[in-house]
């Protein structure tokens, strides 16, 4: 297909999105990211049944906790497309992508570069 | 188990505001069944508490550690040797183990992170209630199993009031009558006559009312 989709997004490999948690979200904003999204397959479609119903609920979580404490939760998000729809996959990239660049810096990136220079 | 209920968010932030080094503590008991303050409710706080005070220029620490338990002499024993690291303790336990800690370690501050709620049931994931009230001198034997001391909002032991209605108690239609439950459990168990007996007077003496509790076994104690 010879798609593209934004360089700055790395991707993490998980055996099944159920098996991300709402810890795994929230380190990589400790760890720096600007924005963390998750690529389930379809509802209904989980080989497992419910892992993909249970990281939206998780990254719903994640999102109230970052809101809680200052971040927009905007920056967490949850998508779902069957495994053949590599277009999809490069259009939702391109969206993320979107958003963050409109949200700007992860804060607390920006905040402990500042506290480091101190 | 005890069940108890994650405290908001600014409410820790305002408890801790003052300390630089914390140590974020979990147990691995009942708050962990409830999902309150186990090991991962500890990540997860202590991931959203690192990040909101970096984010407003302030330098803490937040160490996090998960106990066995917090109301047990020898799991508490495994962090005298760090705890003077510290500036203060956030304890995820129940206020049993808040309380544990802080007898143990007298000079450093222990504060709770959770609300302790009550003794009760996981129904579903997610809800738990109320079952059991610790009155001292367990009923249950005479009503059907069902306990009018802690989902009786009037503790009546001859129920039910009468405010009882279509099996819903005057609190609301959320709230089962205690009483009701009573009857219907005594009437599938074909005991409808102990229904009729009249509960004698309750000895409240074992209750909360009469001070703080303890119970000694001198046959197990060494
Ligand atoms: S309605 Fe039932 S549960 Fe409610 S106070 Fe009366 S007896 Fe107790």
């Amino acid at each position: 297909m010879r798609l593209e989709y934004p360089t700055n997004i790395k991707i993490v490999r998980v055996p099944c999105t159920g098996k991300v948690d709402v810890i795994h979200l929230l380190r990589s904003f400790e760890k720096g990211a600007d924005g963390a999204y998750v690529v389930g397959c379809l509802e209904g479609s989980c080989q497992y049944n419910n892992g993909n119903f249970r990281a939206r609920k998780r990254v719903e979580q994640a999102g109230e906790v970052l809101e809680s404490i200052g971040i927009e939760k905007e920056r967490v998000r949850m998508y779902n497309l069957s495994s053949g729809e590599g277009t999809l996959f490069a259009e939702y990239a391109r969206e993320m992508d979107k958003i963050i660049r409109e949200l700007g810096e992860n804060p607390v990136k920006k905040a402990k570069r500042k506290m480091d220079a101190a | 188990m005890i069940v108890a209920d994650k405290k908001p968010i600014d409410e820790v932030i305002e408890t801790i505001k003052d300390y630089e080094k914390i140590l974020l503590l979990g147990c691995n008991e009942c708050v962990t069944v409830c999902e309150a303050g186990g090991k991962k409710e500890v990540e997860v706080l202590a991931s959203a508490l690192r990040m909101y005070f970096l984010n407003n220029g302030k330098k803490v620490s937040i160490e996090e550690k998960t106990l066995e338990r917090q109301c047990d002499h020898e799991y508490l024993e495994e962090i005298r040797d760090v705890i003077d690291q510290y500036d203060a303790v956030l304890s995820l336990a129940c206020g049993v183990g808040v309380q544990f800690t802080a007898d143990k370690y007298l000079s450093t501050p222990v504060l709770p992170g959770v609300n302790t709620c009550f003794l009760g049931a996981t129904e579903k994931r997610g809800v738990w209630t109320e079952r059991c009230q610790a009155c001292g001198k367990c009923i249950l034997a005479s009503t059907g199993g069902i306990c009018p001391v802690s989902r009786c909002a009037k503790r009546v032991m001859n129920g039910p009031c009468g405010g009882s209605t279509n099996g819903k108690c005057e609190l609301g239609p959320d709230t089962d009558c205690a009483w009701q439950l009573i009857i219907n459990r005594l009437e599938a168990m074909g005991k409808m006559d102990e229904y009729e007996k009249l509960s004698p007077l309750k000895d409240w003496a074992t209750d909360r009312a009469g001070g703080p509790r303890t119970v000694e076994r001198e046959d197990i104690q060494s």
